[in-house]
């Protein structure tokens, strides 16, 4: 039911790595280095400027996906990979979408679970990407079940 | 602070320990993260959920595992961090957070990193390539 997904993308948004989130979520996981939010640390550094922690993107908004309907209970988050090309600056822009990459389905001990491989970018205002994830989502047959309702 | 250049292959980042997990740490992330799943904050949503109690968001436990990097960011930057996650973390877990050198390639070096549960179960364990400058 994923797999005429596969392919489908979202349209860019526009985000910015704002430095109040990035204080909140740097303090949230416990990493409260001076580089995620002093400000003379920042411009000390070899970037000038604050970077936010390498999970961060988890708050961008990276648009819908138009059909891709996808229950908010009873998925487990399998696996996370990031890709960064440079470290995300506190205070610049970023343009997020996401992409249908992958969906399969294998038999495991909860009986025939389902795969959903969603991957994500994060690009500069030119174009060029900053970092890409992708994120693993297991689907459990009974949540399947209830979907195809 | 040493620098990641003098390590060696096979040896270590120095652990860290978790306070035990708390509801408001979970909150916390809950707000800062926008990822307001009950299962991590509220009792009666986990248990509806089938689980025994409320547990950790898997990006919360991610997210504290990077920082063992943190203090080197004038000598590279994570380039790829890659994680699977194999446990749950349920309220008062103690996790120790790790990181072990395999291998050297140029300026790339990668790193086995996982979160240990207080049984010593890895909770997640994954790769994480720095890349330096």
């Amino acid at each position: 039911m994923f797999k005429d997904q596969i392919g489908k993308q979202s349209n860019k948004v526009k985000n910015v790595v704002e430095r109040g989130a990035v204080k909140k979520f740097a303090e949230s996981i416990g990493d409260l280095h001076p580089i995620y939010f002093d400000e003379e640390v920042g411009e000390q550094s070899r970037y000038r400027k604050n970077i936010a922690p390498p999970t961060f993107p988890r708050v961008f908004d990276y648009g819908v996906i138009e059909g891709l309907n996808l229950p908010n209970k009873g998925l487990i988050h399998g696996e996370q990979t990031f890709h960064y090309v440079r470290p995300l600056l506190v205070g610049e822009e970023v343009y997020c979408y996401s992409k249908v990459k992958n969906y399969f389905e294998k038999k495991g001990n909860f009986g025939e679970m389902g795969f959903l491989v969603l991957e994500s970018y994060g690009d500069d205002a030119a174009g060029n990407t900053i970092f890409s994830s992708t994120s693993t989502v297991v689907i459990s047959e009974a949540v399947r079940k209830v979907l195809t309702r | 602070m040493s620098t990641l250049t003098e390590l060696q292959i096979g040896e270590s980042l120095k652990d860290i320990q978790l306070e035990p997990v708390s509801r408001m740490d979970l909150i916390k992330y809950s707000g800062a993260s926008g990822d307001f799943n009950p299962i991590h904050t509220i009792d009666d949503e986990a248990s509806k959920a089938g689980l025994p109690g409320i547990i950790a968001h898997g990006m919360w436990t991610m997210g504290n595992l990077a920082k063992l990097f943190t203090e080197y960011y004038e000598e590279g930057f994570i380039e790829d961090y890659s994680i699977r996650f194999k446990g749950m973390v349920f309220l008062n877990d103690v996790i120790t957070l790790k990181a072990v050198l395999k291998e050297k390639e140029e300026n790339k070096l990668s790193f086995t990193v996982q979160a240990v549960n207080g049984q010593g179960k890895d909770v997640l364990k994954g790769e994480v390539v720095y890349h330096q400058y």
